[in-house]
C-alpha cells in the first residue's frame, strides 16, 4: 500500500471539490474493497478522502412512492429495514447473499455499487490485465475463465461485476443520484451507470472523477414474487458462479436480471418480455449475443436451469 | 525405550487420565486470545521491525538484474536482501526446491527478496518498488501433457509392486471395471499464515516460528544459513494449523534469519496470504487408473492402481496407489505411480499424503464395481476384507476391524433406506447416500522426552513436540498423570522448544501415538528415580493419589522429589513390529447428500464416520481430529481446487476468496464413533494415529452419495455443479419439484 | 497534509490515543500498536474473519478498515470479553464443546458468535431466513450461515455450533 495522505469531509460538497483537485484522489467509506485492493497495489491513491461523516445514511420514502438510500447505509441496516423487507424483498434477499456479516456491517450502498472484479488476474499484479493495466492484455482469455463474463465481454476484458445487491436494484430500475464537483445533481438510471469493457475495461461507471455518489432511489414497489437465487460452489461466503434476480407477477409476467456472466448487472428487454413463456424462451433472449470460454460455457445452461426453478418457485 | 515386544499390561491400562474426555489444557488461553503465536511475540528486549517478501513473478527462469535502489530510499528502510545478495545455498534436507539464495527461479512467487522496515507498512510498501528482470525459460506445468514423459522414480519410493499376473486374472475375471480419475492440486490453506521472528545474538540465532517439527527446521535452517546447528534456538509453542504445510523449513524462517542480519534488529516476517499459495508447498494433483477384476460372487480377483503426479526436479511421488496395496484382498495384483516433471511450486506433504487422493479414487471405483455386480458397496468390501498384507501374506495386521467399522455406521447412519440412483427427492434436493471405506497407515517414529518432578508434587514434561491443534498439550498431560498417579492439575507440559528433547514432531498422524509414548519411556525413568531415591522396589512401586506406594510404605511425590528435584529423560524408540506386522488404522464414512436437481449444486446433510485407531487417548481430541478431517474432506470433494495457468505456470486462486475450503454452512452435524479397541503391537500406549484417517476416504463417500442422489457419476474432483448439470433432469421436469417445495 | 493521523478511540473500555501511519489497519493498530494480539491475522483481505472485532457493538473484519476511520469508535476485542479463570459464556462454550484446535481462528469465531445471537434477536434477516416479514429464529441453518465468514481450516464447525446453540439457549 502506497502512502497517503487522509481527510475528513465535512460535506459532500467539500467532498467533491476535493476529489477533483486532486485525480489521484478516491472516497473511501466501507472501504471493503478499496483498502484490499490497495494492500496489493492495484488502487494507488495519494489520498483519501473519509465520506462516512456525510450523513449519507438515512433511508426515507420519496414524494413517488419510492425509496431514497443514502450512499452510506450499510448492507446490513439496507436488508433489514422494515420496508426494503416488505416492498423490495428481492433487495433484501440479493444483500444477504453477498459476502459476509462482518462485511455487510461496514460495506456501504454506494461502495458495492463500485465494487470492483474479482478476476484473479486482476487481482494478481505480476499478470497482465487491461482492466489494471491498459494495453497489458488479458490473460483470463485463454487463461482460468470458468469464473468470467459469458455476454457482453470483449476482447480486452471477460471480467464480471461481482455485486450481488447491483442484481437487484438493477431489476428494480433503481437510480443513481450524484454530485459533481460543481455541485450539479445528476440521476443516473442504474442500466446506464455500469459499462461494458469495450476496448476501455479499466473504466467501470460513468462516474466522473470527483463524482460522488449520495443515494440510489428506488422506484415505486412493483409486488411480485421476488427471488435472488445464487449459485456458487460453497453455500455461503463466495461470489456467485451465477446468480438470478426476478420479480414475476401472478400473470407470470415479470423481469429478471443475472448476475456473474457480464461486466455489468446482466438485464435485457427482450428477456423481460419473453419470461411468461418460460426460462429456456427468456434464457435465449439474455444471450442471444453470448461469447463463452470452453471453461465457462455451462453458465449458459446454469442460468436457464436456475431461472426455471425460479419462475417454477414463484409459481409454486 | 526400545519398543520391539507387543505391550502387556501397563500403568496407561489404568485409564483414569488416559482415555478420558478431558477437555483441552490450553483451552482458556486459546479462547481468550492469550495464546502467543509466531508473530506475536513482543517484549521490551525485543526491538523487532518488519519485514516482507518478494516473490517471483515468473514460474520459470532466472534473474538478469534486480534494482533495489527505490526500495533501499524509501521511507523507514533498513536494509533490502535479495535472492542475488545472498547467493546459492546449500538446500534443507526435506526441501525440494530453495527457498531463497541464487538467480534461478524454479516457480512463481519463490521468495527472492526481503525489505526490512521500521513498520509493516513502509515494509510492504518498500517492497513493490523492488524491480526485477528476468530470462524467462519454458517450463512444464500441464500434468496430463506431461504424463507421457512420466518417469519411475528410484526403488527408495516404492513405486511399484506386483504379485501374480494382473492381466491375466483381469482378462479372465467374470466383471470388470476400468476407469480414470483425476484430484486436483490443493493447499493446505492453514489459518495462521507462515511467519517468523528472527533475532540474532552474535552468532545465536533465536526463531520463533509456526512449525509442525523442531529439529526438522532446525536442521534444516542450519543448513540454508550456513551456521552450526547447536547455534539455533527454535520455539514454536502454538501453531495455527499445518497440515503438513509447515513440516519443512519454509521461507519466512529464511528471509527473517537474513533480514535481521542485514538490519541488525530482530525482524519478523509473516507470509502475505495471496503469497503462500505459490511460494509454499501443496499437495500435487493426480490422474489414476484403477482396475479391478471379481467373480461373480463379488470376490476381487484382479485388481490394479496406477497414478500419475507431478512434482520439481528432485521431488517426490503423491504416493496414491500405496493404499491399494493394502486395503482389500485378490490374489493378482499391481501397483504403479510415475512423477512427471513440472515446474509448478514444490509438490509435498498434505495431511494424509498418498491416502486422502488415492481413496478419492478408489472408493469411487469400489463403489462403481459394487454396482456392476449388483451388491451393496458395504457388502462387496466386507467380502474383499483381508487379515493379512495382501500382497505379503504371512505379515498379518496387528488389528484390522473395518469390517466392524462398516456395519457399525451401516446400522447407526440407517443404510438400509438407501435407495436406487436418482430415487430419492425431496422438493428440489436430490438425496443420496454415500459410503467410503477409510484406510491410514500408523507411523512411528522416536521420541523424546523430559519429566521433571518438584517439591511441590508437580511433574513438567518437556519435549520439542508441537501442539498443531491435536491436543498435544492435553495428551501428553494425561499420560504423565497416569504414569504418575497425580490429578492434570499437578501436570505442566512445554512444547515446541529446541532445548527440550527431540520428538516425533507432528505429521504423518504419528505424533499423539509417538509423542505420548516418548513421554511414557521418561514417566518410566522418572518412576524409577522415584523409586530408587526411596529405597523401593521397583518391581512393586504403585503410583496414585499423589503417592508413591511400596508394601505398606507410602510418601508423598513432593517429598519423594525433595528440594532438588527428580529428573527422567528417555525416547521411545521402535523394533521390527511395524515390518512383521502391518499396523493401519481403518474406518469407514457415511454421507447424505442433496443435490439441487436445477443448480447442481451439492450440499452435504448428514456426516458419520466410525474409527478403528487403536486405543483412544482423549475422546474429545480425537473427536475433533475427525471431524475436522471429514470437513477439510467436505471441501476436497466439493471446491478445493488450485487452478493451474498452464500458460504462465503459477496457481491463480491463491487466496482464501479464490480457494474454496467449506465454510460453516457446508457442514452439517457430524457424528463420529470410535471402536473400543487397543493395539499392544503399536505402542505401550497401544494407540494409534487418527488425525489423518478421518480425512481418508471421506470425498469418496461424498462423491459416491452424489451419484447415488444424482444419477451422474463424477470421477475428477472436485464435483462441482458444471461437472454434474448435464446429466441432471431436464428443466421441464423441474416444475413440479420446485411446486412440492417445502 | 500529513501520512499520519491522530486518532482516539477506546478499546475494552479503555482510551488509546494514537497518531499513526494512515494506512495502518485497524487490525494492525490492535496488534502491533497496543500489543493486543488476540485479534488474529489470517488473510489480511476480508476473506477469513480471523480478524473480527467489534466496532460499537456491530462485528467487522478490522482488517479492511483503517484505524484513522475510528475516531471516537468503540472497540471491543477478544481480550475484552473474558480472561482465563473468568471466561465469557461463549469462550466457556467452545472449551466445552472443543470448538477449536489450532485456535487461530478461535478469538474471531467466538467474537463473531456473541454478535450472531444479537443480530438474530435485533431481527436481521440472512440468506437462510424464512419470512422476511417475521422474527428471525436462533436455529441451526441461521447461525451457519451467519457464521459463514469465518474460517476455520481445522473443520471445527460442528462442535463451533453447538457451543453457540448452548449459549442460546441458556440466554433464550
Amino acid at each position: 500500500m502506497r502512502a497517503f495522505t487522509y481527510e475528513r469531509a465535512s460535506s459532500v460538497e467539500a467532498a467533491a471539490n476535493a476529489a477533483s483537485s486532486n485525480r489521484q484522489s478516491k472516497f473511501i467509506a466501507g472501504g471493503t474493497n478499496l483498502l484490499d485492493l490497495m494492500k496489493l497495489e492495484i488502487e494507488t491513491p495519494t489520498h483519501l478522502i473519509d465520506v462516512n461523516g456525510l450523513g449519507l445514511d438515512t433511508i426515507e420514502p420519496t414524494a413517488e412512492g419510492g425509496l431514497r438510500i443514502g450512499a452510506l447505509v450499510r448492507n446490513t441496516d439496507l436488508a433489514a429495514h422494515e420496508t426494503v423487507r416488505r416492498d423490495y424483498g428481492l433487495l433484501s434477499r440479493a444483500l444477504v447473499a453477498g459476502a459476509s456479516g462482518q462485511l455487510r456491517n461496514v460495506a456501504t450502498t454506494a461502495g458495492n455499487l463500485l465494487q470492483r472484479t474479482r478476476c484473479p488476474y486482476f487481482y494478481d499484479t505480476n499478470q497482465p490485465c487491461n482492466k489494471r493495466q491498459p494495453g497489458s492484455g488479458c490473460s483470463a482469455i485463454g487463461g482460468f475463465s470458468r469464473q468470467h463474463a459469458v455476454v457482453g465481454v470483449s476482447d480486452a476484458c471477460i471480467a464480471t461485476h461481482p455485486s450481488d445487491m447491483a442484481i437487484a436494484m438493477r431489476a428494480l430500475d433503481a437510480v443513481v443520484e450524484t454530485v459533481k464537483p460543481d455541485g450539479s445533481h445528476h440521476a443516473i438510471p442504474i442500466a446506464d451507470f455500469h459499462r461494458l469493457p469495450g476496448e476501455t475495461p479499466h473504466i467501470e461507471t460513468v462516474l466522473e472523477q470527483g463524482e460522488l455518489i449520495t443515494a440510489v432511489v428506488l422506484p415505486p414497489p412493483v409486488g411480485g414474487r421476488q427471488i435472488y437465487r445464487k449459485v456458487r460452489d460453497r453455500a455461503s461466503y463466495a461470489f456467485a458462479i451465477v446468480s438470478v434476480g426476478a420479480v414475476i407477477q401472478l400473470d407470470g409476467t415479470g423481469r429478471v436480471a443475472v448476475g456473474g456472466v457480464a461486466h455489468k448487472p446482466w438485464r435485457v428487454e427482450g428477456a423481460d418480455a419473453e419470461l411468461s413463456r418460460g426460462a429456456r424462451s427468456a434464457a435465449s433472449a439474455l444471450f442471444a449475443d453470448a461469447r463463452p470460454t470452453e471453461q465457462n460455457r455451462f453458465k449458459i445452461d446454469l442460468v436457464e436451469r436456475t431461472l426455471g426453478a425460479v419462475i417454477a418457485e414463484a409459481r409454486g | 525405550m526400545q519398543f520391539d515386544k507387543p505391550a502387556t499390561t501397563n500403568p496407561i491400562d489404568q485409564l483414569k487420565v488416559v482415555g478420558q474426555p478431558i477437555h483441552r489444557i490450553d483451552g482458556e488461553l486459546k479462547t481468550t486470545g492469550r495464546a502467543m503465536y509466531a508473530y506475536e511475540w513482543h517484549d521490551a528486549n525485543l526491538p523487532y521491525v518488519y519485514g516482507y517478501p518478494v516473490g517471483a513473478a515468473i514460474a520459470k527462469g532466472r534473474i538478469t538484474a534486480m534494482d533495489v535502489s527505490a526500495a533501499k530510499r524509501a521511507p523507514g528502510v533498513l536494509a533490502v536482501v535479495t535472492t542475488l545478495d545472498v547467493g546459492r545455498r546449500e538446500k534443507g534436507k526435506f526441501n525440494t526446491v530453495n527457498l531463497f539464495g541464487g538467480d534461478e527461479i524454479q516457480h512463481y512467487h519463490q521468495a527472492i527478496a526481503v525489505v526490512v522496515a521500521e513498520t509493516f507498512e513502509q515494509a510492504r510498501a518498500a517492497a513493490g518498488l523492488v524491480k526485477v528482470e528476468y530470462a524467462e525459460e519454458r517450463g512444464a506445468f500441464d500434468l496430463r501433457e506431461a504424463m507421457a514423459g512420466a518417469a519411475k522414480p528410484d526403488d527408495s519410493q516404492e513405486p511399484d509392486t506386483a504379485v501374480g499376473n494382473f492381466e491375466a486374472a483381469f482378462k479372465a475375471a467374470a466383471v470388470t471395471l476400468e476407469q480414470s480419475y483425476e484430484t486436483p492440486d490443493q493447499s493446505h490453506a492453514m489459518m495462521e499464515p507462515h511467519a517468523s521472528l528472527a533475532a540474532w545474538n552474535g552468532e545465536e540465532l533465536t526463531v520463533w516460528t509456526s512449525s509442525q517439527m523442531i529439529d526438522w527446521w532446525r536442521s534444516d535452517l542450519a543448513t540454508t544459513l550456513g551456521v552450526d546447528k547447536e547455534k539455533i534456538h527454535l520455539m514454536s509453542p502454538f501453531i495455527g494449523g499445518g497440515f503438513g504445510g509447515k513440516l519443512f523449513l519454509r521461507s519466512d524462517a529464511v528471509l527473517a534469519a537474513f533480514g535481521a542480519k542485514a538490519a541488525s534488529r530482530p525482524v519478523k516476517v509473516a507470509l502475505p496470504r495471496p503469497f503462500i499459495m505459490n511460494n509454499t508447498t501443496h499437495r500435487p494433483a493426480t490422474i489414476q487408473r484403477i482396475r479391478i477384476g471379481a467373480g461373480r460372487d463379488g470376490r476381487i480377483t484382479a485388481i490394479a492402481h496406477e497414478s500419475w503426479s507431478g512434482d520439481q526436479p528432485g521431488g517426490q511421488l503423491e504416493t496414491a496407489a500405496s493404499q491399494t496395496r493394502l486395503l482389500y484382498a485378490g490374489a493378482d495384483r499391481m501397483t504403479a505411480m510415475r512423477l512427471a516433471t513440472l515446474h509448478l511450486p514444490e509438490g509435498n506433504a498434505m495431511r494424509a499424503p498418498g491416502e486422502a487422493p488415492g481413496l478419492m479414487a478408489l472408493e469411487i471405483a469400489m463403489d462403481e464395481m459394487a454396482e456392476k455386480l449388483g451388491m451393496d458397496p458395504i457388502e462387496f468390501r466386507i467380502v474383499n476384507d483381508t487379515q493379512v498384507d495382501p500382497e505379503k501374506p504371512e505379515r498379518p495386521f496387528s488389528h484390522r476391524d473395518l469390517v466392524g467399522c462398516l456395519k457399525l455406521g451401516a446400522d447407526r447412519f440407517g443404510w438400509s433406506g438407501r435407495e436406487r440412483p436418482g430415487a430419492r427427492r425431496e422438493g428440489n434436493w436430490m438425496i443420496g447416500m454415500g459410503v467410503a471405506a477409510a484406510f491410514r497407515n500408523n507411523l512411528v517414529l522416536p521420541s523424546g522426552a523430559r519429566v521433571r518432578l518438584d517439591s511441590q508434587g508437580v511433574v513438567t514434561v518437556e519435549t520439542d513436540m508441537t501442539d498443531i491443534g491435536t491436543g498435544s498439550y492435553t495428551i501428553i498431560a494425561q499420560t504423565a498423570a497416569e504414569m504418575m498417579g497425580i490429578g492434570m492439575n499437578k501436570v505442566a507440559v512445554h512444547l515446541g522448544d529446541s532445548r527440550f528433547p527431540v520428538s516425533a514432531g507432528s505429521g504423518g498422524q504419528f505424533g499423539a501415538n509417538s509423542s505420548t509414548s516418548g513421554v511414557y519411556a521418561a514417566c518410566v525413568k522418572l518412576r524409577e528415580a522415584v523409586a530408587a531415591k526411596l529405597g523401593f522396589n521397583s518391581a512393586d512401586v504403585v503410583f496414585e493419589n499423589g503417592e508413591v506406594r511400596s508394601g505398606n510404605r507410602s510418601v508423598p511425590l513432593a517429598e519423594a522429589a525433595g528440594a532438588d528435584g527428580l529428573v527422567g529423560e528417555d525416547k521411545i524408540e521402535w523394533g521390527d513390529l511395524t515390518k512383521t506386522h502391518q499396523q493401519s488404522t481403518f474406518g469407514a464414512h457415511f454421507v447424505e447428500v442433496g443435490v439441487d436437481i436445477a443448480t447442481g449444486e451439492s450440499r452435504i446433510r448428514r456426516m458419520l464416520a466410525v474409527c478403528a485407531a487403536g486405543r483412544i487417548l482423549n475422546p474429545i481430541t480425537a473427536r475433533s481430529q475427525v471431524i475436522g478431517a471429514m470437513t477439510m474432506g467436505a471441501g476436497g470433494a466439493l471446491s478445493e481446487e488450485l487452478a493451474v495457468d498452464t500458460r504462465r505456470g503459477f496457481f491463480v486462486n491463491h487466496d482464501l476468496a479464490g480457494y474454496e475450503v467449506a465454510v460453516h454452512a457446508d457442514i452439517p452435524h457430524q457424528d463420529v464413533i470410535f471402536m473400543d479397541e487397543t493395539d499392544p503391537m503399536s505402542s505401550p500406549m497401544k494407540a494409534k494415529g487418527v488425525g489423518e484417517l478421518g480425512l481418508c476416504g471421506v470425498s469418496a463417500a461424498i462423491a459416491n452419495a452424489i451419484y447415488n442422489a444424482s444419477g451422474v457419476r463424477v470421477r475428477h474432483y472436485p464435483i462441482t455443479l458444471d461437472k454434474l448439470i448435464g446429466g441432471l433432469p431436464q428443466l421441464a421436469d423441474m416444475s413440479d419439484a420446485y411446486r412440492s417445495r417445502a | 497534509m500529513n501520512h499520519t493521523t491522530k486518532v482516539s478511540f477506546t478499546v475494552n473500555g479503555a482510551s488509546r490515543d494514537l497518531d499513526l501511519d494512515n494506512r495502518t489497519t485497524l487490525l494492525d493498530a490492535l496488534r502491533e500498536h497496543l500489543h493486543l494480539t488476540g485479534t488474529k491475522k489470517g488473510c489480511d483481505h476480508g476473506q477469513c474473519g480471523a480478524c473480527t472485532v467489534m466496532v460499537d457493538g456491530r462485528r467487522v473484519n478490522s482488517c479492511l478498515t483503517l484505524a484513522v476511520m475510528h475516531e471516537g469508535d468503540r472497540i471491543a476485542t477478544i481480550e475484552g470479553l473474558g480472561e482465563p479463570g473468568n471466561l465469557h459464556p461463549m469462550q466457556a462454550a467452545f472449551v466445552k464443546h472443543d470448538g477449536f484446535q489450532c485456535g487461530y481462528c478461535t478469538p474471531g469465531q467466538i467474537c463473531s458468535s456473541v454478535a450472531v445471537l444479537e443480530e438474530i434477536r435485533a431481527n436481521i434477516p440472512s440468506h437462510v431466513t424464512g419470512d422476511l416479514t417475521t422474527q428471525t429464529q436462533i436455529t441451526e441453518a441461521e447461525i451457519r450461515e451467519r457464521m459463514s465468514g469465518n474460517l476455520c481450516r481445522c473443520g471445527a464447525y460442528s462442535n463451533i455450533v453447538d457451543a453457540i446453540v448452548e449459549v442460546a439457549g441458556t440466554k433464550a
